[in-house]
């Protein structure tokens, strides 16, 4: 490795996402548009986000459905193209490259998927399933090494070796889950993108599962993007948050920061929604309204229909992200003129320094 | 209240399949008062969406109740032919499920099923049973309702088509309603609109709720007391603070650990080793006990009754007077586990 790419490996973030957008055609076929003389429709489901995420940490991304979390996760590992922006993975641009020319991209990055049931073939078995990156990507050939990486990764993921044998339908939910993730981490990646990898499993098996995340984040020295719609799992695993909003990133901010001191409406309306299993009676303000179909958005703030702080402004102009000190960044009117009154915060203790 | 208005005595709900009997709710007595709130929470699998189905008449073959009686206002109506049950589900049942597209059908309007629900049970006219429908649909949030009523359900968001089906089950006044996981398949921001108004609504007219979820969160914003199902079984049940915050079986003190919440900053989450069981082998005595920290000999033996400790009942041997430590060691060894695991934790 040349010194200059020694240089870039160390100072450029491992993921950073400049202006990322990603619009689908939507529109009725051509001879009904003909025909019926309806117009062409594009749907925004990102448009224009901008993140960093350091080498080791967890990005956080959370919102409701059809917000574009989604989409984010398929642009990273090149499932789709993007209509614009770029993706550098250590300072490389991986936005749009070619098939051959992402292959050993591919190998860096890995996806774990949401629904343990669909994302592993059921005619394989286990030992297939998890040393298909290895064969892939031509990591090892002599077979008798291939069992021994796949029993070693099985390990890692708290399975039993001998579980490579049978197929996913002998296994639970939370267990297919395990399997994903050595499968993800056969091909030695750096970078997983996570697509709400505990939505569909129970809570006590989310636990195994996201300890097992954390483990293996200190162990290998893994970064991660973690998609969730759950913000009590976003703030247990994440150290920095983005709130997506009907394809824009409204806030963004170390994990603390945002649980506390939430700065844009609509992160105060998630915060809002989290039921309060401490009881401790606090009054949850009224929420109002839902999210807009993304193909027609209100103009100016998308949010602006649904925001108790909306003005004149807001109706027209779109907010470009704002940059304050404690490292948030916030796309909102209300918060760049100071007119957005200090909202409910949440009671979170000091975090703890990081273990290890 | 002498009589409870729902009392489920013994349950048994089975299904018959090929390799033998499953028994997917096994022997549970529970009741739910007057205008109360019943949470009944568990894991997949815990049985939970059975009971609720087997109150309400609507188990699908071939599962069936093999035991056990449920009463309303001290009636059986477990027992009774389907044409009766049918007056009962309605007038005197309603149901919410869990997605709302299912259980409004496609192609009526959203206003012919309401007012034929009410006509079905009530002897309004149709123009009465049209301003009821109205009224109904105001009262749970829906704008415009002389214009919505019109509608077709794919023309109302998932939100609103729940609000709809709250209306339907809401329209004659039933005495008590079973919630099947009604906010599961919205969003957040629209689950709480939804909790709010189930709420809301559920006081206004005085309706009991049996309220089925895997959502602890739900059922702490909502419920007055809570079952907590494993394996089949109630493992504990008492009134819904205690139940949260000062867990006794040792299964619901680690589910409540292993839920990640904002503001508690563990560095690992509490976990319960294993699964729960499959039907197929769920273990002799206690199910519990192969993942349980604290089990002894009985534990793997004898089945545990529900044990009153305080204001719950558990259904644990620890709390038993003969075999158990005694209540206030059982719960201050119960109470430690978490401390424990964040020693643990510390220690890494």
């Amino acid at each position: 490795m040349s010194e200059a790419a020694v240089v870039s490996r160390f100072d450029a973030p491992m993921l950073r996402a400049q202006g990322l957008k990603r619009y689908f055609d939507v529109s009725a076929p051509w001879l009904n548009r003909i025909i019926e003389g309806q117009p062409r429709q594009i749907l925004k489901a990102v448009d224009g986000i901008d993140f960093e995420i350091p080498r080791g940490e967890t990005f956080g991304l959370v919102g409701e459905s059809g917000c574009g979390k989604s989409t984010v996760a398929r642009l990273i590992v090149g499932l789709h193209a993007p209509s614009a922006g770029s993706i550098e993975l250590e300072g490389r641009d991986i936005a749009g490259l070619s098939r051959t020319q992402m292959a050993p991209i591919r190998q860096r990055l890995q996806m774990i998927f949401q629904d343990p049931y669909a994302s592993l073939n059921p005619r394989w078995r286990v030992r297939d399933i998890v040393a298909e990156p290895i064969r892939a990507f031509k990591l090892l050939d002599d077979p008798a090494a291939i069992e021994r990486r796949v029993g070693a990764l099985l390990e890692q993921v708290k399975l039993n070796p001998k579980d490579g044998e049978k197929y996913p339908h002998e296994f639970s939910g939370g267990q297919r889950q395990r399997i994903s993730i050595a499968r993800a981490l056969a091909s030695e990646p750096e970078f997983l993108v996570c697509d709400e990898p505990t939505s569909a499993l129970d809570v006590s098996v989310q636990a195994q599962i996201l300890n097992l995340m954390k483990d293996l984040q200190r162990q290998l020295g893994l970064t991660y993007l973690f998609i969730s719609h759950n913000l009590a799992v976003v703030y247990h695993i994440s150290d920095r948050v983005g709130v997506m909003y009907l394809g824009k990133l409204v806030e963004q901010a170390p994990a603390k920061t945002l649980f506390t001191t939430p700065r844009h409406p609509y992160t105060r309306l998630l915060l809002d929604t989290i039921p309060d299993l401490d009881m401790t009676g606090r009054a949850r303000g009224p929420v109002a309204g839902e999210v807009p179909n993304p193909i027609t958005p209100p103009p100016g703030c998308t949010f602006h229909p649904r925001c108790p702080f909306a003005t004149d402004r807001c109706r027209a102009e779109i907010p470009r992200p704002l940059p304050l000190d404690d490292g948030a960044v916030v796309a909102c009117h209300g918060v760049e003129e100071g007119r957005i009154p200090a909202g409910p915060s949440l009671a979170v203790p000091e975090k703890p320094e990081r273990l290890g | 209240m002498a009589t409870p208005l729902l009392e489920v005595r013994n349950l048994v709900v089975q299904f018959p399949t090929r390799r033998g009997t499953l028994t997917a709710v096994d022997d549970i007595s529970f009741h739910i008062d007057e205008g109360e709130v019943l949470g009944v929470v568990g894991e997949s699998g815990a049985g939970k969406s059975m009971t609720g189905a087997a109150v309400i008449g609507l188990l699908e073959p071939p599962g069936r109740i093999a035991g056990g009686q449920v009463l309303l206002q001290g009636r059986r109506i477990d027992n009774l032919p389907y044409e009766q049950m049918r007056r009962i589900r309605g007038k005197e049942i309603g149901a919410i499920f869990q997605d709302p597209l299912t259980s409004l059908n496609p192609l009526y309007s959203v206003g012919r099923q309401l007012v034929e629900t009410i006509q079905t049970h009530t002897d309004m006219s149709p123009t009465q049973a049209r301003a009821r429908t109205i009224e109904l649909l105001t009262e749970v949030g829906i704008p415009a309702p002389e214009r919505r009523v019109d509608q077709y359900p794919h023309q109302f968001s998932g939100g609103m088509r729940q609000r709809v089906v709250i209306a339907l089950a809401l329209c004659v006044n039933p005495r008590l309603i079973i919630a099947d996981e009604p906010t599961t398949a919205l969003d957040v921001s629209i689950q709480a609109q939804i909790i709010a108004l189930l709420k809301r609504l559920c006081r206004e007219h005085g309706t009991a709720v049996m309220l089925v979820t895997h959502d602890m969160g739900v059922i702490a914003e909502t419920a007055d007391r809570v079952a907590v199902m494993y394996a089949g079984r109630i493992a504990e049940i008492g009134p819904v603070r205690e139940v949260i915050k000062n867990a006794k079986h040792p299964y619901t003190h680690g589910l409540m650990g292993s839920i990640p919440a904002v503001g508690h900053d563990a560095e690992r989450l509490e976990q319960i080793p294993g699964s729960m069981p499959r039907l197929t082998d769920i273990p002799q005595g206690c199910a519990f006990n192969p993942r349980c920290p604290h089990v002894f000999d009985r534990c793997r033996q004898d089945r545990p009754d529900l044990i009153p400790v305080e204001d719950s009942r558990v259904s644990c041997w620890l709390y038993d007077r003969a075999s158990g430590p005694g209540i206030e060691v059982a719960k201050a060894r119960v109470a430690s586990t978490h401390a424990d695991d964040l020693q643990e934790a510390a220690d890494v």
